[in-house]
């Protein structure tokens, strides 16, 4: 059975069709919020950000003029309100008590070290990205954006998608460096 | 350690994550594929980028998923939203507003002020046929009688384009008058002007008073 475009489930929405809302809200629902949840690192935070986005989606599907692929407007849409989010904290890292239920996911790098898992201390390093490295890491490993589409989703040229995803690998390279894991440049 | 390449890294370097994550176009990833072959480092390094792929959806997919109040506050907030809903009928609804607003404001009240005297003569006249079928006790048409209160003076009467709804009302309460029927095509209104049968000196003399009103376009003598 053919799936459905995103492109013809927009125009459906444009029109107000709360089927088509709901197909949509069914294939981007878990992999936005996964992505909303990096950068934002609170799950409460990130489930209301999650139906903002798509409110959005909802409320501005009559003006999508398919410039891009739909996945790259709603991510871009979800970034937005990520970073308004981020910009919001006085300080981007987040409260430790609100973030238990992200932090709890992977020890400490240096517990981890203990343990000799290396997965566990390069999940931990992770973790403990900028907001701007998490957020490309996410896109290219997990969300499977292109250049293209990551250069997108973030604003920013190709050339610099690939120069901040590599800044991005350096910084991780750094702090597995500290936690004794020297793996080479970067 | 090669300072020259931790100052500029190559192209391909660049594209590692992109190879691992299988987003490359097929003339990039046939590129990286030959580099990889041709350069034990770096295939070494991509090792690490696999590694680093892997364990970024490890940490991705360990979040979870929404909790299902962001299902219930996204549908709920879309329902909230009355415009949008209808959106649909987008067309019919577009034009009947652009419509409405080529309309002045006196011709739109007019025109709702027409819509309410509709009703209500409708009504009247469904009370009539109600009160008729008791009377009789039987069945009679519910079309519109020739002569709605039997005897009585009428005329035809169309508004200004321009008269208010107010000015239309007040209008009738002056001079006693009720619309018994209409608006018929060019806007005219059957209007009774007396209880009873007037001679035709008094109707045309009542008929000459009310052109001279300024919510009148026009008004003639009727049977």
């Amino acid at each position: 059975m053919p799936t459905t475009s995103d492109e013809v489930l927009i125009a459906r929405i444009a029109k107000g069709d709360r089927l088509a809302m709901e197909e949509l809200y069914g294939r981007y629902r878990v992999p936005v919020y996964r992505f909303v949840l990096r950068m934002v690192r609170n799950p409460t935070t990130a489930e209301d950000l999650n139906s903002d986005v798509f409110l959005d989606v909802w409320r501005q599907a009559g003006t999508f003029e398919g410039r891009s692929a739909v996945s790259t407007w709603i991510f871009s849409i979800a970034r937005f309100k990520a970073l308004n989010v981020l910009q919001r904290r006085p300080m981007e890292e987040l409260d430790d008590e609100k973030a238990g239920a992200i932090e709890d996911q992977a020890d400490d790098p240096e517990i981890a070290l203990t343990k000799k898992d290396k997965a566990a201390v390069l999940r931990a390093c992770l973790l403990k990205l900028t907001a701007e490295h998490r957020e490309i890491v996410n896109l290219v490993y997990y969300q499977h954006k292109s250049v293209e589409e990551v250069a997108g989703i973030v604003g920013i040229p190709e050339a610099t998608v690939k120069t901040r995803m590599f800044y991005a690998r350096k910084k991780l390279s750094e702090l597995l460096t500290e936690q004794g894991i020297e793996r080479g440049w970067p | 350690m090669n300072t020259a390449k931790q100052s500029e890294p190559s192209e391909i370097e660049l594209l590692l994550p992109w190879y691992a994550a299988g987003t490359l176009d097929a003339r990039e990833s046939q590129q990286v594929a030959a580099a990889l072959a041709a350069d034990p480092e770096l295939a070494s390094r991509y090792e690490w980028v696999r590694a680093e792929l892997e364990q970024e959806t490890h940490v991705s997919e360990a979040a979870g998923e929404p909790s299902g109040r962001d299902v219930k506050t996204l549908f709920a907030k879309i329902d909230a939203l009355p415009a949008q809903k209808s959106r649909s009928s987008i067309d019919i609804g577009a034009r009947i507003a652009e419509f409405l607003a080529a309309l002045s404001p006196r011709t739109l009240a007019w025109s709702a002020m027409a819509a309410a005297l509709a009703i209500v003569l409708q009504a009247g006249f469904l009370a009539g046929f109600v009160l008729k079928e008791k009377s009789a006790g039987g069945y009679e048409t519910a079309s519109v009688p020739a002569n709605v209160s039997g005897e009585g003076s009428y005329v035809l009467l169309r508004f200004q384009p321009q008269a208010s709804a107010t000015d239309v009302a007040n209008f009738l309460e002056t001079n006693k008058l009720s619309i018994v029927g209409g608006p018929s095509t060019g806007g005219l209104y059957r209007v009774r002007v007396a209880p009873t049968k007037l001679a035709k000196a008094d109707l045309t003399r009542i008929v000459n008073t009310l052109q001279d009103n300024k919510v009148v376009g026009f008004v003639a003598v009727t049977e």
